[in-house]
This record gives C-alpha cells, structure tokens and sequence, in this order.
C-alpha cells in the first residue's frame, strides 16, 4: 500500500497566512479559556489555603460557618469534650476576626483577617509560623503576612531596617510586628496577621474568651481520622460539626463556587473563550473548503469518497488544535505570572488545567469541522464537469 | 477490489468479442429535475466504443455532450436504458459501484484543477493512492516516468501556479494515465490553451493512449485537433445525429 500525501498538513503549510491567523486564533480562545479557569482555580486556591495550612486531623467549626469572610463561632466547651475521647491526643483552638490595619506610611486603613492562636499549640503548619509562635506569646505581637496586598505597606521591609520590631495600628490599638509570614491574600482577606490568643481577646474586647471559630484537633497515632470523625460526630452535641481539613476547605470554597457567582461567571467565561474557538475554526475550515471547493470535488471524480475528504478536514482541524494550543499554553503561562505580581492570586499552570484546556481545544476543533463538513457535501465532481 | 473488477472486466471482455468494447450504451435516456419541470437531455443513445478507440464527441452547448460525459464517467447515476462501463452495469448502480468505477476512470476536466497545495509530483501520485496494490517505490517510479513522458521530467516538484496554462493540463493529463486506466473521459481539455500548447495536449493523450491501449472519449469544439481521433461522433438536441467513422 502506497504512503498516502499528508493533504492536511500541505493544505497548512501551503497556505501560510492562513495557518497563522487560525493559530492565532485558537491561540486567542486557549487564552481565554486557561485564564477563566486559571482565575477561577486560583480564587479557590486563595480562599482555601489558610484551611490546608491548618496543623490539625479534624477541625471543630460551627454547623452554619461557612466561610472566613464572615465567621461563626461555637462554645470552646466543645472541644474540651471531645478531648475526653482517649484517641485525642490534643485540642487548640483559633478566634478568627477581622480587624482594620492601618498602613504606617500612608496612615490608610484595610481590613485584615487576625488569627488568635494558642502560641503553645500546634495552629498553622508553616515552617515561619511554627518557628515564630514563641515570639507572640508577648502581648500585643503581631506576625504579618507579606503575602498580603501591598497596600498594607512594605512591612517585610521596614522590619528588615528596624530589628527591635515595628510598630503598628491595628483596630485602633498599637501592636508590634515582630516577624512575618506567606500565606497569600484571597476573597474574605486581602492579609492575613497572627497573634496570640490574649492578644486577640485585647484586639476585640466584645469578644468572649469562651466562643471559638475553629477547633484544631489532633488524633493519636495510628488513629483514622474518618473513624474518628464519625466518632466524635457521635459523641458531641449537634451545635458543632467535626470536618477532616479537606472538608473544611471545601466548605469555603463551595460557599465562593455556590453562594457566590464566581463559578457561574468564570464557567462563562471559559465558554465564550470556547465558542469564539469554535466560531474561528469553523471560519477558516469553511473558507478553505470554498476555496478547494472545485479540487475537492476533482477528487471525487477520481474516485476518492466523502468520507475520505470529510478525515481530510477533521485531520485539519486537530492538526490546527495542536498548533494553536501550544502558543497559548506558554502565552498563558506568562499571564498566569503577570497576574500573580499583580494580585498576588496564586494561580500558576497546572498539569490536569491544560488537559481540560486541550481536551475542549480538541473538542472545539472537532465541533467546527463537523459544521464546515456541510460545505464538502456540495463539493459536486458532476458539477465541475 | 481493483482486482476483481479487472477479473470481471476481463471476463466480460473475453465474453463479448475478439474486438473488446470499453463502453456500451444502449437505448438510454437521461432526465433533468423533477415533476413538471422534469426535462429529458438525453433521447435514445446507442453507441459502442471498442477499447484502445480514441473517440471525438462535438456539438453545439447544451447539446448534451458533458452530461453523457458525466454518465459515463460514474458523476451521475443513469436513469434509463443500459450503459456499460468496463462490463459494469451503471444504470441504476449504487454510490458505491458508481465510486469503485471512478477509480478506473481517468479525467481530464477543462480547467487542469490541479491541486494548486501539492506539486506536480503529489497530484500524479494522488491518484495512484486510490490504489492499495502499488508499493511505495513503486508509486514513486510511475510518477516520475508518468511526468517525464507528458515532458514535465524537469519540473516535478513545482506547483501548480509555477507552470504555464500548458504544462498544468499535461500534469493533468498525467494524472488521469498514471494508474493506466482503461478509460480516459475529457472534457474540453484544450479549450482554456492557445493552439501549440493545445495541439501538444492532444499529441501526448494520442500517443500514451495508444501506447497503454486506452479508450478515450473527448467532447471538443476544437476543430483543430479532429484529426487525433479514430471516430468522430456529433451530438445534438441529446441525440446522437452522426457517428461518422473514419
């Protein structure tokens, strides 16, 4: 069996402009589509990781909490109790507020979220945290996240030049930053800032010392945490809920996904990005069968079938998915960074994102060369005679 | 599939006489559109080329030449009467026997339409791609023999748009011989060339036509180049009024 012509790929390559325009074109809805999603994932992402960053096996909350940006607290009783079941190893507990950080240079002020933590105890997994804790046990400390916007001032820096700390004004009274930490802004906070419980409780008088946000529990080793999550779910009164971390993250992020039209809006998005694809394939196949329109019918005079030219233009169009979908993923890469300096979102590349990406560039070019395929029934060789 | 359609060809040839026919048609009548507006185009054709004829088909437009061309050449599907293509019956045949008796057919249209994306090399061979029984090399070495006899050997890999008016219609001409089919149908071939490059189309068809024994039927109105042919038919009105034979 003879080697067959690639007619496809010469059908591209011979016709350059053409090739560039469609590549550019599906380059452009790729970019739209990895943006949408990008935005949406790394929203996500922000508004979850202070959830993931909790050292903690199961986490104590209030049924109706549903997300940092307007917490609910429970009774700090709860979490004593369940210290009573002998697979507990220990308890701690964070208050979770918001305060108004004011920036030292420009004297404006910001809402931030303050995490109250027991300096003793275990609270958020991060190395920087975890070495500093011991520094907030002094009353008015603070740690600051530089990860926040820069609209708080370039806290990192000024500390840098002023090691006996750094004095500032946070809902309305003077604390001294005495470290900081990355942790990233997200929806319910633009900062984040660490103190201690004590603290916390000299921030926000009105506060109660008894009524917790979250419940941090840590099991035995050897313990399952969903056993022992069933368990505890058992053995508490039904005013709170007992979550692994993961749960707990997926209670804030289904509140930003579903109570909010975040979702709706980037899910949006990345379908106009796919249907701008299709519209833009399906324009340069269409114009490229006209254009062949009497070759392609030659062809059929020959002795070549329909479905042989309709594979010839479907291999086109999955030929122009690939060629398109590179550029775009490094072109979006690069967005991805520029978004990142500029609002500090965490969203980068990810591996299962550019799949989804291919797989609706392919699902896309396929779409259009079904429509254009219409336009080759017409290709009639009793017509060219 | 190639080969049994040879087998059946052969059979049907060894059948019918010493002196094989390529094309029978008998009695056939051939329609336009539907209802009131249906209009018959073709009255009561009967003829019989023999194989290796080279036969001339002239008459005045709309005369019915080109859709007893199409007919022929498996374009359109025969409504009534019998018309024999290589013993394959094509009155009433289904896309697919009408596409299979395609592939045996060579054409050379008015215009070259050439496949202005390939060179002269990549179009010759498309057409014997159709083909599974030929080897790579072997498709290789039948291009380039095919190009070098229609004088084209030093320009095989150029395009289309890098040939003369000329030169495209014998990169036509061999594509519709490369795979040595036993019919060549043309409509018109010369009408878009001046007159050397028109009478030179014509010299190489006759020559490598006799020379792979093959049946060609040419509609033309191109009084010029009547002498090429061993039979002139004339057609008018859908009937065929003279089969003049020389």
């Amino acid at each position: 069996m003879p080697k067959k012509t690639p007619l496809s790929w010469l059908l591209l390559v011979r016709q350059k402009s053409r090739l560039i325009v469609a590549t550019a074109g599906i380059a452009f809805a790729d970019i739209l589509m990895f943006m949408q999603l990008g935005f949406q994932s790394g929203l996500y992402d922000a508004a979850i990781k202070p959830h993931r960053n909790l050292d903690a096996d199961l986490i104590l909350i209030n049924p109706q909490f549903r997300t940092l940006f307007s917490v609910k607290s429970f009774q700090r009783e709860r979490l004593y109790q369940a210290r009573a079941l002998p697979e507990v190893k220990e308890v701690s507990s964070i208050y979770i507020n918001t305060g108004q950080w004011r920036n030292p240079e420009t004297r404006e002020s910001r809402a931030i979220l303050v995490w109250g933590v027991e300096p003793g105890k275990p609270s958020f997994k991060l190395p920087e945290v975890e070495q500093q804790l011991s520094q907030i046990t002094l009353l008015k400390t603070v740690l600051f996240d530089q990860a926040g916007r820069p609209e708080y001032g370039t806290v990192a820096d000024w500390l840098a030049r002023s090691p006996q700390g750094l004095e500032v004004e946070l809902s309305d009274r003077l604390l001294n930053v005495s470290g900081t930490f990355t942790l990233g802004a997200s929806f319910a906070a633009d900062g984040n800032t660490i103190v201690s419980d004590s603290t916390f409780l000299h921030l926000f008088p009105d506060r109660s010392a008894s009524n917790i946000e979250v419940g941090l529990i840590q099991l035995q080793p050897g313990s399952d945490p969903v056993v022992m999550q069933q368990k505890l779910s058992a053995f508490l009164p039904k005013d709170v809920r007992v979550l692994t971390v993961e749960e707990f993250a997926n209670v804030e992020k289904q509140y930003w996904a579903e109570g909010t039209g975040i979702g709706f809006i980037f899910g949006l998005g990345a379908i106009m990005g796919f249907i701008v694809g299709i519209v833009i394939v399906y324009q340069i196949l269409y114009s490229d069968v006209s254009d062949h329109l009497s070759e392609f019918a030659t062809m059929k005079a020959m002795g070549y079938s329909n479905a042989f030219l309709v594979r010839v233009l479907i291999t086109e169009a999955l030929i122009l998915a690939v060629i398109g979908f590179l550029p775009s993923m490094v072109l979006a890469m690069g967005l991805y960074q520029i978004t990142y300096s500029a609002t500090l979102l965490p969203i980068f590349m990810q591996v299962d994102r550019a799949i989804t990406v291919f797989v609706l560039t392919v699902a896309m070019c396929s779409a259009s060369s079904v429509i254009a395929m219409q336009k080759l029934y017409q290709a009639d060789p009793a017509d060219i005679f | 599939m190639d080969q049994v359609m040879d087998q059946v060809t052969n059979q049907v040839l060894g059948q019918s006489s010493s002196q094989a026919s390529a094309i029978t048609i008998q009695n056939l009548n051939h329609y336009f559109g539907n209802g009131d507006l249906k209009k018959q185009v073709l009255y009561d054709i009967n003829l019989i080329i023999q194989a290796g004829e080279i036969v001339l088909l002239t008459g005045p437009s709309g005369s019915g030449k080109t859709t007893l061309l199409t007919l022929l050449g498996g374009l359109r599907s025969a409504h009534e009467g019998s018309l024999k293509i290589l013993g394959q019956e094509m009155c009433g045949a289904s896309k697919e026997q009408l596409l299979k008796t395609r592939c045996n057919i060579g054409y050379i249209f008015q215009a070259h339409n050439l496949l202005s994306f390939l060179t002269a090399r990549q179009n010759v061979r498309l057409s014997l791609e159709l083909h599974d029984h030929y080897t790579d090399a072997e498709c290789d070495r039948l291009v380039d023999e095919m190009l070098t006899a229609v004088g084209l050997g030093e320009r095989l890999d150029y395009y289309p748009e890098q040939l003369s008016g000329g030169q495209k219609q014998r990169v036509a001409i061999a594509r519709a011989l490369v795979s040595s089919p036993k019919i060549v149908l043309a409509d018109e071939p010369t009408a878009a060339l001046d007159r050397k490059s028109g009478r030179d189309v014509v010299e190489i068809l006759q020559r490598l036509a006799k020379e792979r024994d093959c049946t060609i039927l040419l509609v033309t109105h191109d009084n010029r180049i009547l002498d090429i042919a061993d039979r002139l038919l004339y057609m008018e009105d859908g009937r065929l009024v003279k089969d003049k034979t020389e």
